[in-house]
C-alpha cells in the first residue's frame, strides 16, 4: 500500500497523528497549531520547490538557496524604505532575487559547468557563496532584526482559534502560488522541457530542446519562489534578520529529501508535511526542538522508502 | 548509389577534416564524411574507434578543434545543438535512452516539441503503423518497457520531428539477433520513405546488407571507405569484422 499510494497512507498517517494529539492536548491547541503549520508549509514548500528543480535540472546542491530566502526579505525591506506599497514591494523583491538567481547563473555558474568543474568543488562553491552573501546582506543591511511593515497584530477569529490576517494573506497567496507552479509544470510546454532536462539533461538537449535557456527560466523560478518564500516567512514574523535564510534552509532539505530528490511536486508536499509536523511537535516537546523532529520524521520516511515519498525511476540507462 | 553519384548534389551532411580532442587525448583524426540526401551510410568500428564521438560531433555536443561540420552546405560548427535539430538533424541515442518517467506518448511528443500541436496528427500515425505496439502501449511508463520496446519509442521519437538526417547510435546493441533484424528491416524501410541515414554500428555484416555506403573507422581514422557492396567483399574488413 505504501508503494502504491505514498499520499494516501500518508494523509491516513497525519489524519490518525491529528486526532491522537486533538485528543491528548485539546482540539483547540491541535487546531491553532495546525493552522501555524499550513502558514509554515507554504514558504517550506515553495522553498523547496526551487531547490528540487535546480538540483533536478543542473545535479548542483545549492546550499546558498537558503540565501535567496533572506535576499528576498531585504529586498522588501528596500522596497519599503523606497516607500512603495506593501503588495509592489512583495512584487519587487521576488523579481530581484529571480534577477538575482539569474545574474548568479550567468557569472558563476555556467562557466563553472563549462569547465567540468567536479560535484564536489560545486558544492564547496555553493557553500561559499552562502556565507558570502549571508555576511554581504549583514555587512550591508546590519545584523539586527528589522521590522518588515507588516500588520502582525490585527487577526481574525475562528471559534476559538485566532489567525493573524497578515498570515491568512500569506498562505492564501503561498497556497495559490504551490498550485500555479503545480499546474505549470504538468500541463505547460514549458513544464515539460524542464521535467525532460531534470531527467536527462543530454537527451533533452538531442531532442532540441533550448537547454541554456529552459536552465535560465528554472534558475529566475527557483530564485524568484525562494524570495517569495522569504518574503512569507518574515512579514507575519514582522522583522528580517540575515541569518533567516539559514535557520530555514534545514527544514527545507529535509522537505526536499522527503517529497523525493528531484521531484517538485514531491517538494511541494514535502514542504507542507515538515510544516505541519514541526508545529504539530510544539504541543508536546520544546519549541526550540521542533526542527529536530522534521528531520525524524525524513529519517524515519527514508527508512521506508529511500527514494523520498514521490521519488521514482530516473531516465533509462543514465 | 556509386561514390561519385553521392557528391554531385549538395549533401545533406559533411564533416570536413575533423580533429576532434578530449583534453590531450586526439579523439578523431582528419575525419572525412558526407552522406547525400536519402542515402543509408554505416559508420562501422569496434570499441573506442572515435563512433560515438563522431555522431557527438555533429550533433554539437562536442566541438572539434579544427574542420567543419556541414547542414546542407551550411556550416554548423559553432551552431549549439538545438538549433542543429531544427535543421532537420534527429538521433536514436545509444543504449535507447528515453525519459524513463514519461509515458511512450509524452516521449513521441517530447520529439516533436519544436512543431505545432496540429500538425502532429500525421506523424503519429506514420510512427504508429510502423510500430503498432506503441498505440497499445501509449500510456505506460517508458521506463517499464522491454529493450526492444524501447527501441522503437526512441525511434518513434525521432521520427516525430520529421528530420531529413536520422542519426543511430549502435541500435543493436543489447538486442537479441530476430530483434536485430526486425530491427534492421525497419530502418530499411525508414529510409525508403526517404529520410537519408546514418547509422553508426559495431556489427558490420546487418550494417551493410541495408546500406548504401559505408565508412570503417579505427582508433579515430577512417581507414575504409565505399559503396557496401565493396565493403563487404573487401578481405581486410572481412577479417576483422566479419571474421572469416
Amino acid at each position: 500500500m505504501l508503494r502504491r499510494r505514498p499520499g494516501l497512507v500518508l494523509v491516513a498517517l497525519l489524519v490518525a497523528t491529528g486526532l491522537v494529539l486533538g485528543l491528548t492536548q485539546g482540539w483547540r491547541e491541535i487546531g491553532q497549531v495546525t493552522i501555524n503549520g499550513i502558514v509554515a508549509g507554504n514558504y517550506f514548500a515553495l522553498g523547496a520547490v526551487g531547490l528540487t528543480l535546480i538540483f533536478g535540472v543542473l545535479r548542483l546542491v545549492n546550499f546558498a538557496h537558503g540565501e535567496f530566502l533572506t535576499f528576498g526579505a531585504y529586498a522588501l525591506l528596500v522596497g519599503n524604505a523606497l516607500g512603495l506599497p506593501l503588495v509592489l514591494s512583495v512584487v519587487c523583491g521576488v523579481v530581484a532575487t529571480a534577477v538575482m538567481g539569474v545574474g548568479l547563473e550567468v557569472v558563476l555558474w555556467r562557466p563553472v559547468r563549462r569547465r567540468r568543474v567536479g560535484e564536489l568543488q560545486l558544492l564547496l562553491l555553493a557553500l561559499g557563496l552562502a556565507f558570502f552573501m549571508r555576511n554581504a546582506i549583514a555587512f550591508a543591511a546590519g545584523p539586527e532584526d528589522r521590522a518588515t511593515g507588516a500588520n502582525v497584530t490585527a487577526g481574525l477569529h475562528l471559534g476559538e482559534l485566532r489567525v493573524g490576517r497578515t498570515e491568512l494573506i500569506v498562505t492564501i497567496v503561498g497556497l495559490v502560488t504551490i498550485a500555479l507552479v503545480a499546474l505549470t509544470l504538468r500541463y505547460s510546454s514549458l513544464g515539460r522541457q524542464t521535467r525532460a532536462l531534470a531527467d536527462s539533461i543530454q537527451l533533452a538537449e538531442t531532442t532540441g530542446i533550448d537547454t541554456d535557456r529552459i536552465v535560465l527560466i528554472t534558475w529566475a523560478a527557483s530564485a524568484g519562489l525562494a524570495g517569495l518564500a522569504g518574503i512569507l516567512y518574515a512579514l507575519p514574523a514582522g522583522v528580517a534578520n540575515p541569518g533567516i535564510g539559514f535557520s530555514l534552509i534545514l527544514s527545507i532539505f529535509a522537505a526536499v529529501v522527503v517529497g523525493g530528490i528531484g521531484n517538485a511536486y514531491g517538494a511541494l508536499a514535502g514542504g507542507i508535511l515538515i510544516g505541519l509536523v514541526q508545529e504539530w511537535a510544539t504541543l508536546v516537546i520544546d519549541p526550540a526542538m521542533k526542527v529536530a523532529v522534521g528531520f525524524a520524521v525524513l529519517i524515519v520516511v527514508l527508512l521506508i522508502r529511500p527514494a523520498g515519498l514521490f521519488g521514482r525511476g530516473r531516465s533509462v540507462d543514465r | 548509389m556509386s561514390a561519385a553519384t553521392a557528391t554531385e548534389a549538395t549533401p545533406l551532411l559533411q564533416l570536413e577534416g575533423i580533429n576532434t580532442y578530449y583534453g590531450p587525448i586526439h579523439i578523431l583524426q582528419d575525419s572525412n564524411l558526407v552522406v547525400g540526401e536519402g542515402e543509408l551510410v554505416c559508420l562501422l568500428g569496434g570499441n573506442a574507434s572515435g563512433k560515438s564521438t563522431t555522431l557527438k560531433t555533429i550533433l554539437g555536443l562536442v566541438r572539434p578543434r579544427t574542420g567543419r561540420v556541414l547542414l546542407n552546405g551550411e556550416d554548423v560548427t559553432t551552431l549549439p545543438t538545438a538549433h542543429r535539430i531544427r535543421r532537420g538533424l534527429a538521433i536514436v541515442p545509444e543504449n535507447r535512452r528515453l525519459f524513463g518517467p514519461m509515458t511512450v506518448l509524452q516521449n513521441l511528443e517530447m520529439g516533436a516539441y519544436l512543431r505545432a500541436k496540429a500538425d502532429l496528427r500525421e506523424e503519429f500515425e506514420r510512427v504508429y503503423s510502423l510500430f503498432p505496439l506503441l498505440y497499445e502501449r501509449r500510456s505506460q511508463l517508458a521506463g517499464t518497457l522491454s529493450g526492444g520496446e524501447q527501441q522503437m519509442v526512441a525511434m518513434g521519437r525521432a521520427l516525430m520531428s520529421k528530420p531529413k538526417l536520422l542519426l543511430m547510435d549502435e541500435p543493436s546493441m543489447g538486442l537479441a539477433p530476430i530483434l536485430v533484424e526486425k530491427s534492421f528491416e525497419i530502418i530499411e524501410q525508414v529510409n525508403d520513405s526517404g529520410v537519408a541515414m546514418l547509422v553508426v554500428e559495431q556489427n558490420a555484416n546487418v550494417s551493410l546488407s541495408i546500406a548504401d555506403r559505408g565508412y570503417v573507422l579505427s582508433t579515430g581514422r577512417v581507414v575504409l571507405q565505399g559503396n557496401a557492396a565493396e565493403l563487404l567483399a573487401n578481405e581486410d574488413l572481412r577479417k576483422a569484422y566479419l571474421g572469416r
